[in-house]
């Protein structure tokens, strides 16, 4: 019976929906699953997770965790999963999971497969699905090691519902930080500030192009507003500035897969689309009626953004 | 500064939607050109900002180090990175097939033990895996520091760097003591991306990566690039990922286009039910 770890993502403090992700694909492993929680206030976080059927909530709360910094994560990751016998651990597949997977599977002499978007069990064995090329092909692959480390799209993994019951809440102790810690100095986070959803917790997305140019705040915040929309960019709009680099969605930013996803004035490069086409419903306004966008789009507009998307913001608000 | 730069090349990734699969279940990238990475092409750029002062770039102040895990064809892909500027190349001998992030990684410690570069700079991911482990799992072998996903870097006295590091909420600052295992995000190459110990803080380079004169090209064929074989620096090859058969994603179909924006608030109100 196989026995996974979930490494729980926090967010000032709260845990991110993405964790709840990480818990489904525990459930369809099968077998039990404990959540373990790292931070500085963890023990509040993990009161969040005792509702989802999990074995035990795993705390590891100090200070020295207050910022992420791997060097500090990984060696406790890494010893929890050993000392409580864990065949799989499991991140989510976000800047985060990314950046800390690889480090525990090498402490672990695991092999990791990274931003995994299907499991599936055969008895003793496992082939994880993951998106490859910007999504051009899925790849199926299997890990040869005895113990898995695994990432999990948020996007493929619906989030799990709480399941009743109460996980014990277990105190676990930190481990020594890599010696590398000490070479490694956390300086600042500088965060958007931002009433918004988070953009892979988004309901709807809008997302603008290298065709706002500067105006992007001005043309972009109305709809979100009346949307209650994440606000994300293609690449190029945040190469040039016009939005933070955090905003950028596809292959090698966010992946979201809103109800609704409104593409304005962004061409469909397959890096953009390998970020959304998981979307239910997409919109695009783009005045290049041959943009490739309008292969994936449900709803196609063929209009000179700066005049659409205020006409729609006015429409909105006279059907709201 | 001395920097080793690992580098791979890709099949091309704006055709990336071209690719087959075989009958056999694997996947085919015939017809497709071969392409240097992209982030690996921006971990290069980054490693001449470097190495030189912004404003007199052919006076190299540091050595650059390039090196791909592949077959001989990926000679051309390393004679690409010299002629732009780095200094020699060495290429691993190997193929795709034979190769995980792991295995790669660990190779790449071997390397590093050789060669004693002050700092690992690598892609973010290769374009083709979409891994994204390969410079987190080497930091880990050698017990370095790592600074994944930089947007920016600024050299301190090249002792240290300071890593604006690209996150999903915003972007997130550390420092980090030489050597260290940086990976270079999409940002890294804009005007104020990098800055060296040697450039003035006000210099702003041309977005992009550089490209190579004739002349250089030229001159890049004379400049070192020597092979090594794999099991020489991991005598362990076994895989800890293996890959089976792949196949085409599901295709998502054009819908309709719209004639004016009151008849798209419509649709998406009674047609797709999203409003
Ligand atoms: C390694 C790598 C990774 C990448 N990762 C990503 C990624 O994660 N996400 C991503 O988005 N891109 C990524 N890209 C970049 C991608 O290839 C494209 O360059 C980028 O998506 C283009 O952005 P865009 O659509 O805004 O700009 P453009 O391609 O320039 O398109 C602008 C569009 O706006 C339209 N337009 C112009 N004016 C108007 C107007 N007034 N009204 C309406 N429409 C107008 C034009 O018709 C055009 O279609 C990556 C590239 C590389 C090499
Ligand atoms: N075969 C290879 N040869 C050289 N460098 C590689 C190879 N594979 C991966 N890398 C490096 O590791 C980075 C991350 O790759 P990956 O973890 O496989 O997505 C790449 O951007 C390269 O810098």
């Amino acid at each position: 019976m196989s026995t996974t770890l979930i490494v729980a993502e926090l967010h000032d403090g709260r845990v991110r929906k993405a964790t709840h992700s990480a818990i489904t694909f525990a459930k369809q492993v099968g077998g039990t699953f404990s959540i373990l929680v790292l931070g500085a206030t963890a023990k509040a976080a993990a009161a969040e997770l005792t509702g989802f059927g999990a074995a035990k909530i795993l705390a590891c709360e100090d200070a020295s965790l207050a910022n992420y910094v791997c060097e500090r994560f990984a060696p406790t990751v890494a010893a929890v999963a050993k000392s409580g016998g864990f065949d799989t651990v499991v991140v989510t597949a976000s800047s985060y999971g990314k950046d800390l997977a690889p480090r525990v599977a090498a402490k672990l002499g695991a092999g990791y497969a990274p931003d995994i978007n299907q499991v599936k069990v055969d008895g003793a064995k496992r082939v994880y699905r993951r998106p490859m090329f910007a999504g051009n092909a899925q790849g199926y692959c299997e890990i040869t090691t005895p113990v898995h480390v695994v990432s999990v799209r948020q996007t493929e993994f619906p989030a799990a519902e709480p399941s009743g019951g109460a996980s014990p809440v277990e105190a676990v102790a930190l481990a020594a930080a890599d010696a590398a810690a000490s070479r490694v100095e956390f300086v600042s986070l500088e965060q958007g500030k931002s009433e918004r959803p988070d953009l892979g917790e988004a309901r709807v997305v809008v997302s603008g192009g290298r065709a706002i140019k500067e105006r992007f705040a001005e043309i972009m915040d109305p709809l979100a507003n009346l949307l209650g929309a994440a606000v994300g960019a293609s690449r190029a709009a945040c190469d040039a500035g016009y939005a933070p680099p955090e905003l950028q969605v596809g292959q090698t930013g966010r992946v979201v897969a809103p109800q609704l996803y409104v593409a304005i004035g962004i061409s469909g490069a397959i890096q953009h689309i390998a970020g959304m086409k998981g979307s239910k419903t997409i919109v695009a306004i783009n005045k290049d009626p041959e943009a490739p966008i309008y292969q994936i789009a449900d709803y196609g507009l063929v209009a000179d953004l700066f005049v659409a998307v205020p006409e729609l913001v006015n429409e909105l608000k006279k059907q709201a | 500064m001395k920097i080793l730069v690992p580098l791979k090349r890709v099949a091309d990734p704006d055709n990336a939607n071209k690719i087959k699969i075989s009958a056999a279940g694997k996947i085919d990238t015939t017809g497709l050109e071969w392409k240097p990475n992209p982030f690996d092409e921006y971990a290069v750029e980054t490693a001449l900002r470097l190495t030189e002062n912004g404003t007199s770039p052919k006076t190299r102040l540091g050595e650059v180090i390039v090196v791909t895990f592949g077959p001989k064809e990926a000679e051309t892909t390393l004679r690409a990175a010299l002629a732009t500027g780095a200094d020699r190349a060495i290429r691993v001998d190997t193929t795709d097939d034979a190769l995980d992030g792991d295995l790669v990684a660990r190779a790449l410690k071997a390397l590093v033990e050789k060669e004693k570069p002050d700092l690992v700079l690598a892609g973010k991911q290769q374009v083709e895996g979409d891994s994204n482990q390969v410079a987190q799992l080497v930091a880990e072998y050698l017990g370095w520091p790592q600074a994944t996903f930089a947007g920016s870097i600024k050299s301190e006295n090249d002792t240290a760097l300071v890593v604006g590091r690209e996150v999903d909420g915003g972007t997130l600052n550390v420092k980090v003591t030489l050597p260290a295992v940086v990976s270079v995000d999409l940002r890294i190459v804009n005007a104020h991306g990098v800055k060296s110990k040697h450039t003035p803080a006000a210099h702003a380079y041309p977005d992009g990566v550089r490209f190579a004169a004739l002349m250089a090209i030229m001159a890049a064929k004379k400049k070192p690039l020597v092979e090594m074989k794999l099991a020489d620096l991991a005598p362990d090859v076994a895989l800890k990922v293996t890959y089976g058969a792949a196949e085409l994603p599901p295709k998502r179909s054009a819908g309709v286009k719209v004639k004016s924006v009151e008849e798209l608030v419509q649709k998406l109100k009674t047609e797709a039910k999203v409003l």
